[in-house]
Protein backbone atom coordinates (compact mmCIF):
# COMPACT_ATOMS: atom_id res chain seq x y z
CA UNK A 1 0.00 0.00 0.00
CA UNK A 2 0.74 3.40 -0.53
CA UNK A 3 2.77 4.91 2.00
CA UNK A 4 2.64 8.47 3.27
CA UNK A 5 5.57 10.43 2.64
CA UNK A 6 5.86 8.45 -0.39
CA UNK A 7 9.44 8.94 -2.61
CA UNK A 8 12.42 10.82 -1.29
CA UNK A 9 12.41 14.69 -1.86
CA UNK A 10 14.29 15.79 -4.91
CA UNK A 11 18.51 17.04 -4.07
CA UNK A 12 16.87 20.61 -4.54
CA UNK A 13 14.32 20.03 -1.96
CA UNK A 14 16.52 18.24 0.44
CA UNK A 15 18.91 20.51 0.58
CA UNK A 16 16.18 23.27 0.27
CA UNK A 17 14.67 22.17 3.78
CA UNK A 18 17.75 22.12 5.42
CA UNK A 19 19.32 24.92 5.07
CA UNK A 20 16.42 26.80 6.33
CA UNK A 21 16.19 24.48 9.19
CA UNK A 22 19.82 24.40 10.01
CA UNK A 23 19.70 27.99 9.05
CA UNK A 24 17.17 29.37 11.31
CA UNK A 25 18.37 27.67 14.06
CA UNK A 26 22.02 28.95 13.40
CA UNK A 27 20.44 32.38 12.97
CA UNK A 28 18.02 32.06 16.69
CA UNK A 29 21.66 31.01 18.20
CA UNK A 30 23.98 34.32 16.75
CA UNK A 31 21.21 36.45 17.79
CA UNK A 32 20.91 35.18 21.25
CA UNK A 33 24.37 35.32 21.76
CA UNK A 34 25.29 38.71 19.81
CA UNK A 35 23.15 40.40 22.11
CA UNK A 36 24.41 38.84 24.87
CA UNK A 37 25.08 41.75 27.81
CA UNK A 38 26.12 41.41 31.58
CA UNK A 39 24.50 43.64 33.94
CA UNK A 40 25.76 47.61 34.54
CA UNK A 41 28.00 48.11 37.06
CA UNK A 42 27.02 50.65 39.42
CA UNK A 43 29.40 53.62 38.95
CA UNK A 44 30.67 55.36 42.05
CA UNK A 45 27.73 57.18 43.34
CA UNK A 46 25.73 53.89 42.91
CA UNK A 47 23.88 54.90 39.97
CA UNK A 48 23.64 52.44 37.29
CA UNK A 49 23.12 53.24 33.28
CA UNK A 50 19.65 52.34 32.19
CA UNK A 51 18.21 52.42 28.48
CA UNK A 52 17.07 56.18 28.64
CA UNK A 53 13.41 55.51 28.87
CA UNK A 54 11.19 56.72 31.61
CA UNK A 55 7.83 56.85 32.45
CA UNK A 56 6.52 59.01 35.15
CA UNK A 57 10.09 59.11 36.25
CA UNK A 58 10.67 55.00 37.04
CA UNK A 59 13.66 54.39 34.18
CA UNK A 60 14.14 51.33 32.83
CA UNK A 61 17.58 48.92 33.61
CA UNK A 62 19.54 47.41 30.93
CA UNK A 63 20.27 44.12 32.42
CA UNK A 64 21.12 41.16 31.31
CA UNK A 65 18.86 38.08 30.13
CA UNK A 66 17.57 35.92 33.14
CA UNK A 67 20.23 33.08 33.61
CA UNK A 68 17.43 30.46 33.97
CA UNK A 69 15.60 32.23 30.48
CA UNK A 70 19.09 32.40 28.47
CA UNK A 71 19.78 29.08 29.52
CA UNK A 72 16.41 27.18 28.56
CA UNK A 73 16.51 29.07 25.05
CA UNK A 74 20.31 27.54 25.07
CA UNK A 75 18.64 23.89 26.07
CA UNK A 76 15.99 24.37 23.14
CA UNK A 77 18.50 24.41 20.13
CA UNK A 78 20.26 21.73 21.64
CA UNK A 79 17.53 19.51 22.27
CA UNK A 80 16.43 20.58 18.24
CA UNK A 81 19.59 19.59 17.08
CA UNK A 82 19.41 15.98 18.53
CA UNK A 83 15.78 15.64 17.64
CA UNK A 84 17.22 16.07 13.68
CA UNK A 85 19.70 13.75 14.40
CA UNK A 86 17.46 11.16 15.51
CA UNK A 87 14.43 12.03 13.91
CA UNK A 88 13.15 12.73 10.25
CA UNK A 89 13.40 16.56 9.70
CA UNK A 90 16.24 17.73 7.63
CA UNK A 91 15.26 16.86 4.10
CA UNK A 92 15.77 13.08 2.55
CA UNK A 93 17.96 12.32 5.83
CA UNK A 94 15.79 9.90 8.05
CA UNK A 95 17.55 10.36 11.30
CA UNK A 96 19.70 7.51 12.84
CA UNK A 97 16.60 5.77 14.90
CA UNK A 98 15.09 5.03 11.14
CA UNK A 99 11.33 5.89 13.35
CA UNK A 100 8.84 6.64 10.11
CA UNK A 101 4.83 7.38 11.26
CA UNK A 102 3.85 4.01 8.70
CA UNK A 103 6.40 1.96 10.79
CA UNK A 104 5.48 2.84 13.85
CA UNK A 105 2.10 1.76 12.49
CA UNK A 106 2.86 -1.25 11.06
CA UNK A 107 5.00 -1.86 14.69
CA UNK A 108 1.46 -1.79 16.34
CA UNK A 109 -0.47 -3.70 14.10
CA UNK A 110 2.33 -6.28 13.70
CA UNK A 111 2.15 -6.60 17.73
CA UNK A 112 -1.36 -6.46 17.92
CA UNK A 113 -1.79 -9.66 14.81
CA UNK A 114 0.70 -11.51 17.37
CA UNK A 115 -1.85 -11.46 20.23
CA UNK A 116 -4.68 -11.85 18.50
CA UNK A 117 -4.14 -13.94 15.41
CA UNK A 118 -4.13 -16.80 17.88
CA UNK A 119 -7.11 -16.32 19.15
CA UNK A 120 -9.31 -15.66 16.62
CA UNK A 121 -7.37 -18.49 14.38
CA UNK A 122 -8.73 -20.99 17.07
CA UNK A 123 -12.30 -19.18 17.32
CA UNK A 124 -12.34 -19.72 13.34
CA UNK A 125 -12.10 -23.90 13.90
CA UNK A 126 -15.32 -23.98 15.52
CA UNK A 127 -18.29 -24.80 14.15
CA UNK A 128 -20.94 -22.09 14.58
CA UNK A 129 -23.50 -23.57 16.88
CA UNK A 130 -20.77 -24.88 19.29
CA UNK A 131 -19.27 -21.34 18.70
CA UNK A 132 -21.98 -19.63 19.60
CA UNK A 133 -22.30 -21.53 23.52
CA UNK A 134 -19.24 -20.46 24.09
CA UNK A 135 -19.14 -17.20 26.25
CA UNK A 136 -15.71 -15.40 26.06
CA UNK A 137 -16.32 -16.05 22.41
CA UNK A 138 -19.18 -14.20 22.86
CA UNK A 139 -18.05 -11.45 24.81
CA UNK A 140 -15.68 -10.90 21.71
CA UNK A 141 -18.29 -10.97 19.30
CA UNK A 142 -20.67 -8.84 20.94
CA UNK A 143 -18.22 -5.95 20.96
CA UNK A 144 -17.43 -6.50 17.15
CA UNK A 145 -21.29 -6.55 16.64
CA UNK A 146 -21.66 -3.26 18.52
CA UNK A 147 -19.17 -1.45 16.73
CA UNK A 148 -20.14 -2.60 13.15
CA UNK A 149 -23.51 -4.09 13.18
CA UNK A 150 -25.62 -2.02 15.58
CA UNK A 151 -26.00 1.36 14.05
CA UNK A 152 -28.79 -0.18 11.64
CA UNK A 153 -29.78 -3.70 13.63
CA UNK A 154 -29.96 -1.63 17.09
CA UNK A 155 -27.65 -2.44 20.04
CA UNK A 156 -29.91 -5.27 21.37
CA UNK A 157 -30.53 -6.63 17.73
CA UNK A 158 -34.17 -5.80 17.27
CA UNK A 159 -33.63 -4.07 14.58
CA UNK A 160 -35.79 -0.89 13.34
CA UNK A 161 -37.54 0.40 10.33
CA UNK A 162 -35.74 -1.10 7.25
CA UNK A 163 -33.41 -3.60 9.05
CA UNK A 164 -34.03 -6.32 10.09
CA UNK A 165 -34.57 -8.13 13.55
CA UNK A 166 -32.17 -10.39 14.08
CA UNK A 167 -33.47 -11.93 17.41
CA UNK A 168 -36.88 -13.48 16.37
CA UNK A 169 -37.58 -16.38 14.10
CA UNK A 170 -38.45 -14.48 10.85
CA UNK A 171 -35.45 -14.69 8.88
CA UNK A 172 -35.65 -13.36 5.13
CA UNK A 173 -32.31 -14.89 3.80
CA UNK A 174 -32.46 -18.36 6.36
CA UNK A 175 -31.13 -18.42 9.27
CA UNK A 176 -28.97 -21.18 9.28
CA UNK A 177 -24.74 -20.72 9.44
CA UNK A 178 -24.30 -20.92 6.44
CA UNK A 179 -27.06 -18.21 5.74
CA UNK A 180 -25.84 -15.91 8.11
CA UNK A 181 -21.92 -16.40 6.66
CA UNK A 182 -23.10 -15.30 3.34
CA UNK A 183 -25.52 -12.68 4.65
CA UNK A 184 -22.72 -11.11 6.65
CA UNK A 185 -19.92 -12.34 3.79
CA UNK A 186 -21.50 -10.74 0.89
CA UNK A 187 -24.10 -8.86 1.94
CA UNK A 188 -27.33 -8.43 0.66
CA UNK A 189 -29.83 -6.59 -1.60
CA UNK A 190 -33.77 -6.92 -1.06
CA UNK A 191 -35.61 -5.99 -4.00
CA UNK A 192 -39.14 -5.91 -4.29
CA UNK A 193 -40.47 -3.86 -7.38
CA UNK A 194 -42.63 -1.35 -7.52
CA UNK A 195 -46.02 -2.37 -8.84
CA UNK A 196 -47.96 1.36 -9.03
CA UNK A 197 -48.54 0.05 -12.73
CA UNK A 198 -51.07 -2.51 -11.43
CA UNK A 199 -53.37 0.60 -10.48
CA UNK A 200 -54.54 1.91 -7.02
CA UNK A 201 -57.51 -0.37 -6.94
CA UNK A 202 -55.33 -3.83 -7.79
CA UNK A 203 -52.67 -2.04 -5.03
CA UNK A 204 -55.79 -1.93 -2.20
CA UNK A 205 -57.30 -5.01 -3.43
CA UNK A 206 -53.45 -6.99 -2.77
CA UNK A 207 -53.40 -5.07 0.25
CA UNK A 208 -56.30 -6.43 1.59
CA UNK A 209 -55.18 -9.90 0.50
CA UNK A 210 -52.07 -9.33 2.58
CA UNK A 211 -53.33 -8.34 5.54
CA UNK A 212 -55.55 -11.46 5.05
CA UNK A 213 -52.23 -13.84 4.96
CA UNK A 214 -51.36 -12.65 8.37
CA UNK A 215 -54.68 -13.08 9.70
CA UNK A 216 -55.15 -9.47 10.48
CA UNK A 217 -58.58 -7.10 10.02
CA UNK A 218 -59.30 -6.96 6.55
CA UNK A 219 -62.23 -6.82 3.64
CA UNK A 220 -63.09 -10.04 2.65
CA UNK A 221 -64.76 -9.15 -0.71
CA UNK A 222 -61.64 -6.76 -1.79
CA UNK A 223 -59.48 -9.64 -0.31
CA UNK A 224 -61.01 -12.00 -2.81
CA UNK A 225 -60.37 -10.03 -5.55
CA UNK A 226 -56.66 -9.27 -4.52
CA UNK A 227 -55.88 -13.03 -4.28
CA UNK A 228 -56.21 -13.30 -8.56
CA UNK A 229 -53.63 -10.29 -8.78
CA UNK A 230 -51.21 -12.03 -5.70
CA UNK A 231 -51.22 -15.55 -7.40
CA UNK A 232 -50.19 -14.16 -11.22
CA UNK A 233 -48.43 -10.93 -9.67
CA UNK A 234 -46.97 -12.11 -6.03
CA UNK A 235 -46.54 -15.43 -5.74
CA UNK A 236 -43.28 -16.36 -7.89
CA UNK A 237 -41.50 -15.06 -5.19
CA UNK A 238 -43.24 -14.90 -2.06
CA UNK A 239 -44.97 -18.20 -2.77
CA UNK A 240 -48.56 -19.27 -3.31
CA UNK A 241 -49.06 -19.24 0.33
CA UNK A 242 -47.32 -16.62 0.95
CA UNK A 243 -44.44 -17.85 2.75
CA UNK A 244 -42.01 -16.11 1.08
CA UNK A 245 -38.87 -17.55 -0.30
CA UNK A 246 -35.50 -17.21 1.79
CA UNK A 247 -33.35 -17.90 -1.62
CA UNK A 248 -34.43 -14.67 -2.70
CA UNK A 249 -34.94 -13.06 0.14
CA UNK A 250 -38.87 -12.42 -0.25
CA UNK A 251 -40.35 -11.83 3.06
CA UNK A 252 -42.78 -14.83 4.50
CA UNK A 253 -46.68 -12.42 4.20
CA UNK A 254 -48.01 -14.89 7.10
CA UNK A 255 -46.27 -14.52 10.42
CA UNK A 256 -47.73 -10.99 11.05
CA UNK A 257 -44.07 -9.52 11.03
CA UNK A 258 -44.01 -6.07 9.19
CA UNK A 259 -40.05 -5.21 8.38
CA UNK A 260 -41.55 -1.25 7.36
CA UNK A 261 -43.89 -0.62 9.36
CA UNK A 262 -42.78 2.84 11.02
CA UNK A 263 -43.93 3.38 14.65
CA UNK A 264 -47.32 4.54 14.89
CA UNK A 265 -48.12 3.03 11.58
CA UNK A 266 -50.99 0.92 9.97
CA UNK A 267 -50.24 -1.88 8.48
CA UNK A 268 -52.39 -1.56 5.57
CA UNK A 269 -50.70 1.58 4.96
CA UNK A 270 -46.67 0.67 5.36
CA UNK A 271 -47.71 -2.13 2.77
CA UNK A 272 -49.58 -0.01 0.35
CA UNK A 273 -46.33 1.55 0.10
CA UNK A 274 -44.61 -1.06 -0.17
CA UNK A 275 -46.83 -2.22 -3.11
CA UNK A 276 -46.60 1.25 -4.89
CA UNK A 277 -42.77 2.15 -4.33
CA UNK A 278 -41.24 -1.03 -3.76
CA UNK A 279 -38.48 -1.63 -1.41
CA UNK A 280 -34.55 -2.01 -1.65
CA UNK A 281 -33.29 -2.90 1.32
CA UNK A 282 -29.31 -3.45 1.11
CA UNK A 283 -26.93 -4.62 3.70
CA UNK A 284 -23.31 -3.90 3.04
CA UNK A 285 -20.69 -6.67 2.68
CA UNK A 286 -18.82 -7.01 6.10
CA UNK A 287 -16.19 -9.29 4.86
CA UNK A 288 -13.78 -6.53 3.44
CA UNK A 289 -14.37 -4.27 6.65
CA UNK A 290 -14.06 -6.42 9.54
CA UNK A 291 -12.53 -9.86 7.74
CA UNK A 292 -13.08 -13.36 7.73
CA UNK A 293 -12.25 -14.00 11.11
CA UNK A 294 -14.43 -11.78 13.22
CA UNK A 295 -17.57 -12.32 10.09
CA UNK A 296 -17.28 -16.09 11.77
CA UNK A 297 -17.21 -14.68 15.32
CA UNK A 298 -20.62 -12.20 14.69
CA UNK A 299 -22.22 -15.53 12.72
CA UNK A 300 -22.17 -16.97 15.87
CA UNK A 301 -23.40 -14.25 17.36
CA UNK A 302 -26.02 -13.67 16.07
CA UNK A 303 -26.85 -17.56 15.49
CA UNK A 304 -26.69 -17.45 19.64
CA UNK A 305 -29.82 -15.48 19.86
CA UNK A 306 -31.70 -18.54 19.30
CA UNK A 307 -30.33 -19.91 22.47
CA UNK A 308 -31.16 -17.62 24.85
CA UNK A 309 -34.76 -17.28 26.60
CA UNK B 1 19.33 47.65 13.58
CA UNK B 2 19.09 49.21 16.52
CA UNK B 3 15.85 48.10 18.43
CA UNK B 4 14.40 51.05 18.71
CA UNK B 5 13.99 51.31 15.16
CA UNK B 6 11.38 48.47 14.88
CA UNK B 7 9.59 49.35 18.08
CA UNK B 8 8.72 52.47 17.02
CA UNK B 9 7.32 51.52 13.89
CA UNK B 10 4.28 49.33 13.39
CA UNK B 11 4.81 48.72 9.68
CA UNK B 12 7.93 47.30 9.89
CA UNK B 13 7.28 44.99 12.93
CA UNK B 14 4.87 43.66 11.26
CA UNK B 15 6.71 42.91 8.38
CA UNK B 16 9.56 41.95 9.81
CA UNK B 17 7.10 39.39 12.04
CA UNK B 18 5.87 38.02 8.60
CA UNK B 19 9.50 37.13 7.78
CA UNK B 20 9.80 35.16 10.37
CA UNK B 21 7.15 33.28 10.44
CA UNK B 22 7.32 32.71 6.66
CA UNK B 23 10.58 30.33 7.27
CA UNK B 24 8.52 27.55 9.05
CA UNK B 25 5.88 27.58 5.99
CA UNK B 26 8.96 27.58 3.35
CA UNK B 27 10.29 24.24 5.04
CA UNK B 28 7.64 22.59 5.82
CA UNK B 29 4.69 23.61 3.52
CA UNK B 30 6.33 25.05 -0.09
CA UNK B 31 8.37 21.51 -0.53
CA UNK B 32 5.10 20.07 -0.69
CA UNK B 33 3.57 21.88 -3.66
CA UNK B 34 6.29 19.87 -5.64
CA UNK B 35 5.90 16.55 -4.50
CA UNK B 36 4.74 13.73 -6.41
CA UNK B 37 3.21 12.17 -3.59
CA UNK B 38 0.85 15.10 -2.87
CA UNK B 39 0.85 16.46 -6.24
CA UNK B 40 -0.85 12.89 -8.29
CA UNK B 41 -3.82 11.63 -7.53
CA UNK B 42 -3.80 7.94 -6.44
CA UNK B 43 -4.59 5.58 -9.07
CA UNK B 44 -8.16 5.38 -10.15
CA UNK B 45 -9.33 9.04 -8.53
CA UNK B 46 -11.89 10.55 -10.25
CA UNK B 47 -13.29 13.89 -9.72
CA UNK B 48 -16.79 14.23 -8.22
CA UNK B 49 -19.96 13.62 -10.18
CA UNK B 50 -22.40 17.05 -10.40
CA UNK B 51 -24.54 15.11 -7.94
CA UNK B 52 -21.87 14.23 -5.71
CA UNK B 53 -20.35 17.81 -5.78
CA UNK B 54 -23.60 18.91 -4.93
CA UNK B 55 -23.72 16.87 -2.08
CA UNK B 56 -20.03 18.11 -0.72
CA UNK B 57 -21.48 21.47 -1.10
CA UNK B 58 -24.70 20.64 1.14
CA UNK B 59 -21.88 18.98 3.55
CA UNK B 60 -20.04 21.90 3.67
CA UNK B 61 -23.26 24.40 4.08
CA UNK B 62 -24.31 22.14 6.86
CA UNK B 63 -21.30 22.39 8.61
CA UNK B 64 -20.92 18.59 8.92
CA UNK B 65 -16.96 18.96 8.56
CA UNK B 66 -16.90 20.69 12.94
CA UNK B 67 -18.27 17.65 14.01
CA UNK B 68 -16.50 14.99 11.55
CA UNK B 69 -12.97 14.97 10.57
CA UNK B 70 -12.03 13.23 6.89
CA UNK B 71 -8.79 12.55 8.09
CA UNK B 72 -7.51 8.67 9.15
CA UNK B 73 -4.66 8.58 11.05
CA UNK B 74 -1.76 6.26 10.89
CA UNK B 75 -2.31 4.33 14.10
CA UNK B 76 -3.49 1.01 14.82
CA UNK B 77 -6.61 2.29 16.56
CA UNK B 78 -8.02 4.44 14.05
CA UNK B 79 -7.26 1.69 11.21
CA UNK B 80 -8.93 -0.76 13.09
CA UNK B 81 -12.09 1.32 13.16
CA UNK B 82 -11.90 3.22 9.97
CA UNK B 83 -9.89 1.42 7.42
CA UNK B 84 -6.84 2.26 5.84
CA UNK B 85 -5.20 5.70 6.83
CA UNK B 86 -5.61 8.49 4.64
CA UNK B 87 -3.37 9.42 2.09
CA UNK B 88 -2.51 12.74 0.20
CA UNK B 89 -3.14 11.34 -3.01
CA UNK B 90 -7.36 10.82 -2.41
CA UNK B 91 -7.48 14.51 -1.87
CA UNK B 92 -5.73 16.32 -4.69
CA UNK B 93 -9.39 16.95 -6.77
CA UNK B 94 -10.57 18.82 -2.96
CA UNK B 95 -10.35 22.12 -3.09
CA UNK B 96 -11.27 22.53 -0.09
CA UNK B 97 -10.01 20.18 1.83
CA UNK B 98 -12.40 18.81 4.45
CA UNK B 99 -10.24 17.31 6.57
CA UNK B 100 -11.52 18.59 9.54
CA UNK B 101 -9.85 18.41 12.76
CA UNK B 102 -12.89 17.71 15.11
CA UNK B 103 -14.21 14.65 15.82
CA UNK B 104 -17.89 15.12 18.15
CA UNK B 105 -18.77 12.49 15.55
CA UNK B 106 -16.83 9.72 13.86
CA UNK B 107 -14.58 10.28 10.77
CA UNK B 108 -15.67 9.86 7.76
CA UNK B 109 -13.05 9.55 5.34
CA UNK B 110 -14.00 6.20 4.60
CA UNK B 111 -17.41 6.52 5.14
CA UNK B 112 -18.71 5.36 1.65
CA UNK B 113 -20.59 2.00 1.37
CA UNK B 114 -20.30 1.35 5.13
CA UNK B 115 -23.62 1.67 5.44
CA UNK B 116 -27.08 1.39 3.17
CA UNK B 117 -28.05 4.65 1.01
CA UNK B 118 -31.71 4.27 3.31
CA UNK B 119 -29.71 3.86 6.63
CA UNK B 120 -28.12 7.34 5.60
CA UNK B 121 -31.69 8.78 4.75
CA UNK B 122 -32.85 7.61 8.30
CA UNK B 123 -30.25 8.64 10.54
CA UNK B 124 -30.25 12.01 8.20
CA UNK B 125 -34.02 12.44 8.99
CA UNK B 126 -33.80 11.57 12.51
CA UNK B 127 -30.30 9.90 13.78
CA UNK B 128 -31.71 9.03 17.16
CA UNK B 129 -34.17 6.74 15.02
CA UNK B 130 -31.07 4.31 13.99
CA UNK B 131 -29.14 5.51 16.79
CA UNK B 132 -30.51 5.86 19.94
CA UNK B 133 -27.70 8.00 22.12
CA UNK B 134 -27.16 9.45 19.30
CA UNK B 135 -26.18 13.60 19.62
CA UNK B 136 -25.99 14.39 15.93
CA UNK B 137 -28.88 17.20 15.11
CA UNK B 138 -31.03 16.35 12.24
CA UNK B 139 -31.28 17.66 9.09
CA UNK B 140 -35.04 17.34 8.08
CA UNK B 141 -34.79 20.11 5.94
CA UNK B 142 -32.42 18.02 3.12
CA UNK B 143 -35.65 16.03 2.39
CA UNK B 144 -37.65 19.52 1.40
CA UNK B 145 -35.21 21.06 -0.59
CA UNK B 146 -34.22 20.08 -4.28
CA UNK B 147 -31.50 21.78 -6.37
CA UNK B 148 -31.93 23.53 -8.87
CA UNK B 149 -28.40 22.79 -10.03
CA UNK B 150 -28.18 26.54 -11.48
CA UNK B 151 -24.30 27.42 -10.08
CA UNK B 152 -23.27 24.01 -10.82
CA UNK B 153 -21.52 24.38 -14.14
CA UNK B 154 -20.11 27.53 -12.65
CA UNK B 155 -18.80 25.80 -9.32
CA UNK B 156 -17.08 22.94 -11.72
CA UNK B 157 -15.61 25.05 -14.27
CA UNK B 158 -13.59 26.77 -11.30
CA UNK B 159 -13.01 23.74 -9.92
CA UNK B 160 -11.41 22.57 -13.61
CA UNK B 161 -9.17 25.78 -13.06
CA UNK B 162 -8.01 24.42 -9.70
CA UNK B 163 -6.51 21.55 -11.78
CA UNK B 164 -9.56 18.98 -11.48
CA UNK B 165 -10.39 17.35 -14.73
CA UNK B 166 -13.41 17.66 -15.66
CA UNK B 167 -14.41 17.17 -19.45
CA UNK B 168 -17.01 19.29 -21.12
CA UNK B 169 -19.41 17.09 -21.35
CA UNK B 170 -19.39 17.15 -18.10
CA UNK B 171 -19.87 20.49 -17.10
CA UNK B 172 -22.48 20.83 -19.62
CA UNK B 173 -24.79 18.56 -18.35
CA UNK B 174 -24.13 19.17 -14.56
CA UNK B 175 -27.32 21.77 -14.10
CA UNK B 176 -29.47 18.57 -15.87
CA UNK B 177 -27.39 16.06 -13.85
CA UNK B 178 -28.92 17.47 -10.18
CA UNK B 179 -31.79 19.55 -11.33
CA UNK B 180 -34.85 18.68 -9.00
CA UNK B 181 -32.95 15.97 -6.92
CA UNK B 182 -33.83 16.23 -3.42
CA UNK B 183 -31.19 17.31 -1.32
CA UNK B 184 -30.47 14.21 1.04
CA UNK B 185 -29.68 12.14 -2.16
CA UNK B 186 -26.77 14.27 -3.51
CA UNK B 187 -25.15 14.85 -0.01
CA UNK B 188 -25.85 10.74 0.35
CA UNK B 189 -23.94 9.99 -2.88
CA UNK B 190 -21.15 12.47 -1.68
CA UNK B 191 -21.38 10.30 1.37
CA UNK B 192 -21.03 6.98 -0.62
CA UNK B 193 -18.12 7.74 -2.30
CA UNK B 194 -15.90 8.74 0.58
CA UNK B 195 -12.68 7.11 0.47
CA UNK B 196 -13.49 4.38 -1.44
CA UNK B 197 -10.68 4.74 -3.98
CA UNK B 198 -8.14 2.97 -1.65
CA UNK B 199 -9.60 -0.79 -1.52
CA UNK B 200 -8.24 -3.29 0.60
CA UNK B 201 -8.86 -1.45 4.10
CA UNK B 202 -7.04 -4.66 5.80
Amino acid sequence: MSNLWGESLSGFWSAWIIIITLGTIAFSGWILFANRRTDKTPDADGNVETTGHAADGIEEYDNALPKWWFQLFVATIIFSLGYLVLYPGLGNFAGILGWSQEGQWEEEVAQAEERFTPIFAQYQEVPIPELARDEAAMQVAERIYQNNCAVCHGSNAQGGYGFPNLTDDDWLYGGEPENILTSLHNGRNGLMPSWQQLGENNIGNLTQYVLSLSGLEHDAESAEQGEATYASVCAACHGPSGTGNQALGAPNLTNDIWLYLAPGQEVAESVRQTLRNGRNGHMPAQASYIGEERVHLVAAYVYSFRLQD
Amino acid sequence: MKHEIVEKNVGLLAVLILVAISFGGLAEVVPLFFQKQTTEPVEGLEPLSALELAGRDIYRREGCVSCHSQMIRPFRAETERYGHYSVAGESVYDHNFLWGSKRTGPDLARVGGRYSDDWHRAHMYNPRDVVPESIMPAYPWLFENTLDGEDMAAKMNTLRILGVPYTDEQIESAERDVQGTQEITALIAFLQQLGTVLEGTR
